[in-house]
């Protein structure tokens, strides 16, 4: 009877296991498979570099999307990056313990709040604040709905992740580098820029290339905000359509035209490959940097 | 000289403080804004009542098929996650610690599945969903959520198994039991405040998110009764009333939003409160 | 007998518990001074304050003076960076500054002032003989420092501490983390370098003890128990403690 409970159990761990080491694999494949017919009549190049989106004649043009993808996650990281470095070197070198403790759960909380809630937010502050305020501020017209929404609600939202990360790097700095430098006649402010910034700067990118997966792929909030026109934006202050937003809004018509399923599943395994490479990439550099300390 | 390099740290530690000091405070504002615009149309209706003929209308009726909805997904999909996250996190830690490299291995796609959008996960239950036949479904959107949250359950278990002490499992080795046995009892009574976090950890991640239930549950004004029938979700609630025209309707939207968030932050309260008391209680 | 550091009722407490009781001493100059002591018993939280990298420990209390010449280092007023220059440090590992070999000697150059690449070339060449490391990187200066093995690392990181032209260097256990021959080569640096220098080593071991040490403090529970030579400190100890230490050998 034990016998019979022990082999089950451990076959169940093996399948259990293989079944998640697999399903990076399942996931490919399955989008593979839907993204097929179009790619067997249109070619991938094209596809990527074609701008017109017309699915009801066939074109399924991704450029556009791709541009405001990549102009929503540079914008929205460009922002929330050197916020996080600066703040987490304020954290972990000057600050007391306490308000690092406190900065904890400001995070936690922060990383658990709900992307629509972001996104609710966004339509609240974010969108007027754009429209009303910084757009004519430049002499723009701008409904508010635009990148510059988007790529705000994003930065917002990828701090958690990227001040957690990055205090944990700065946090496994060993004090004897910082010992090293200060008993070299470095000031604490040289310390930091020469050494500490130095001996994390791998952890840094790390964080930095987790930041902008999260930001690749981040689908409802910056949908509600980013304003949803196929087009080319001219300005950060136009409408974008970036492609979480595509596979999004679309669900409801992709089963009544022709290859429109397919183009929104090609867009999925797109989204999928990209933000696994900026994941292994980052996961890569942090593997390296604790194997070397 | 001197002088210039006390200027230039002066500056910075203001800025980096200013930096810390705003990242609060944009917490603070989110959290006012979403309570000053949704608690005034929250009412005992909005949480208790399906919505009638005419809600979408600003009509009578509240968003209980889409709080149910949500609470029947996710806590069937932290259940099946579970039951398959368990066992890989038990594995990692007691079998595939004598293999570093395959457990290395095995953490780094946890990574990488972690950081998969939750539309991905989305589209891709649409494509089992299309596989199997199946339509828009609670089945399709717990089968989604399931894999959303796997990563997430197994990475929180995998940390709090890492941290109970090897001896443990090499005394009770010792008394003769087999291995799947030591595994499962031994582990299990030390880590079980811990999973009980990562459980709630991951029920919170659940209920939270809209983009992977999308595709895959529909939306319906009715509370499911069978596995293949469309399942609202209370995210998803959010965002199609928003959507309106109708300004009441936009202000239920609010009133869902603070639902919402009360849910999700009780559960991420009791989840650390539980863990605060595990680690008291740890040697 | 000169003075290179005078240390006065120097008291430092965690908020669990007084490390150091009040410390008084004076370490004479240009001899090597080691502090002794099993582990625990507070010489590594003296050590840190000589060049007050207290500081770093937010949780650490200190009271009390330690002057370097005529300067107090905790006097609130005290310019630190240059007294620190002043100072040598050879930690227990050897934590080379994440940069070339070449930038690691140049460090606390560059801190002064030093501009001109042609002195700092010098400079950096000289002080990488005097650690006896000249000779295995000279062609590979630009390499990054963690590639060399961790002797080489320690007798970088004593290159670099050199480097500033200090009065006095301080080592933490400089060869625990080091195999038999660079650990002589360390020692051996040492015994040359206390012509010029104020040396100042912890050690918990003996035998390296009375190798090495002109002068010997010897350290327990947080006070300074004895000190003198070498000589009357281990062939006549005075106190129980110290007695049962020679004997038991940490």
């Amino acid at each position: 009877m034990r016998k019979f409970i022990d082999s089950l159990s451990s076959v169940w761990m093996q399948i259990a296991i293989w079944f998640v080491l697999l399903l990076p694999l399942m996931i490919g494949l399955g989008l593979v498979v839907k993204s097929m017919p179009l790619l067997q009549e249109n070619s991938l190049i094209g596809i990527l570099s074609s701008s017109t989106w017309s699915p009801m004649r066939g074109d399924f043009g991704f450029l556009p999307f791709i541009i405001s993808t990549i102009l929503v996650t540079i914008i929205a990281t460009a922002i929330s990056l050197p916020l996080c470095l600066l703040s987490a070197i304020h954290l972990t070198q000057y600050a007391p313990k306490w308000l690092l403790g406190f900065m904890h759960s400001v995070i936690d909380i922060l990383a658990g709040i709900p992307s629509v809630v972001y996104g609710v937010w966004g339509i609240l502050v974010i969108v007027p604040f754009v429209g009303d305020n910084l757009a004519p501020f430049f002499n723009a017209e701008s409904s508010g709905y635009s990148i510059l929404a988007g790529a705000l609600v994003l930065a917002v939202m990828t701090i958690p992740y990227v001040l957690n990360m990055l205090i944990e790097v700065f946090n496994n700095i060993a004090v004897e580098y910082k010992e090293a430098s200060l008993s070299l006649g470095a000031t604490y402010w040289e310390t930091i820029k020469f050494v500490v910034l130095k001996k994390g700067l791998s952890g840094i990118l790390s964080a930095f290339g987790l930041g902008i997966s999260k930001a690749l792929g981040e689908t409802i909030a910056v949908l509600m905000v980013v304003g949803n026109v196929v087009q080319f934006p001219k300005s950060v202050f136009d409408a974008g359509y970036p492609l979480p937003a595509l596979i999004a809004n679309n669900y409801g018509e992709m089963m009544s035209i022709p290859f429109y399923d397919s183009a929104l599943m090609l867009a999925a395994l797109l989204l999928f490959i990209i933000v696994i490479f900026f994941n292994v990439a980052a996961r890569y550099l942090i593997q390296k940097t604790t194997v070397t300390q | 000289m001197m002088n210039r390099k006390k200027i230039e740290e002066q500056f910075f530690r203001l800025l980096m403080s200013l930096v810390t000091a705003s990242i609060i405070l944009v917490l603070v504002y989110i959290f006012y804004i979403i309570l000053k615009k949704g608690l005034p149309s929250l009412s005992w209706d909005m949480v208790s009542r399906l919505p009638e003929g005419g809600y979408y209308f600003g009509k009578e009726g509240g968003i209980l098929n889409a709080i149910i909805g949500s609470f029947y997904i996710s806590v069937s999909a932290t259940f099946l996650a579970f039951i398959i996250g368990l066992p890989v996190a038990l594995y990692m830690n007691v079998y595939l610690v004598r293999r570093p490299k395959f457990l290395t291995m095995t953490r780094f796609v946890l990574d990488a599945l972690w950081g998969v959008p939750s539309i991905v996960y989305g589209a891709f239950g649409f494509t089992i969903m299309i596989y199997f036949g199946l339509r828009t479904s609670l089945l399709a959107g717990i089968i989604a959520v399931t894999l959303l949250i796997i990563p997430i359950m197994i990475r929180a278990m995998d940390e709090v198994l890492r941290t109970i002490p090897k001896g443990l499992m090499e005394a009770s080795l010792a008394l003769g039991s087999t291995k799947t046995e030591t595994a499962f009892k031994v582990f299990f009574k030390q880590a079980l405040p811990g999973f009980i976090t990562a459980i709630l950890l991951s029920f919170g991640r659940g209920i939270g998110d809209a983009a992977s239930v999308l595709f895959t549950a529909g939306f319906t004004d009715h509370i499911p009764e069978k596995l293949t029938d469309p399942v609202a979700t209370l995210p998803l609630a959010i965002f199609f009333q928003l959507s309106s025209p109708i300004p009441e309707v936009r202000e239920r939207a609010y009133a869902a939003a603070v639902i919402l968030i009360a849910i999700v932050f009780t559960i991420s309260l009791s989840a650390r409160l539980l863990s605060k008391k595990f680690k008291k209680h740890q040697v | 007998m000169e003075s290179a550091i005078v240390i006065k009722n120097l008291k430092v407490s965690s908020k669990e518990k007084l490390i150091l009781k009040g410390i008084n001493i004076e370490i004479p100059k240009n001899k090597l001074t080691v502090l002794l002591g099993p582990s625990g018993c507070g010489k590594t939280t003296l050590f840190k304050c000589l060049n007050r990298l207290t500081d770093l420990y937010p949780e650490l209390k200190v009271e009390g003076s330690v002057f370097i010449g005529e300067d107090d280092i905790f006097h609130p007023k005290q310019n630190v960076t240059d007294l620190r220059q002043k100072m040598g440090l050879l930690n227990q590992k050897p934590y080379p500054l994440p940069m070339s070999i070449f930038k690691n000697v140049a460090y606390g150059l560059k801190l002064k002032g030093v501009k001109d690449k042609k002195i700092l070339a010098e400079k950096v060449a000289v002080y990488l003989k005097q650690a006896a490391l000249w000779d295995e990187v000279k062609d590979r200066l630009d390499d990054s420092a963690t590639k060399l093995s961790i002797g080489q690392q320690q007798r970088l990181c004593l290159a670099r501490g050199l480097a500033t032209s200090p009065e006095i260097l301080l080592a933490d256990e400089p060869t625990s983390a080091l195999d038999p021959i660079s650990s002589k080569a360390i020692e051996e640096k040492f015994l040359e370098l206390k012509e010029n220098y104020t040396v100042i080593v912890v050690t918990h071991i003996l035998r390296q003890a009375k190798r090495l040490a002109d002068h010997v403090i010897f350290m327990y529970d947080g006070q300074v128990i004895e000190q003198g030579s070498p000589k009357e400190l281990f062939e006549n100890p005075q106190t129980e403690t110290l007695k049962k230490y020679i004997q038991v050998g940490y």
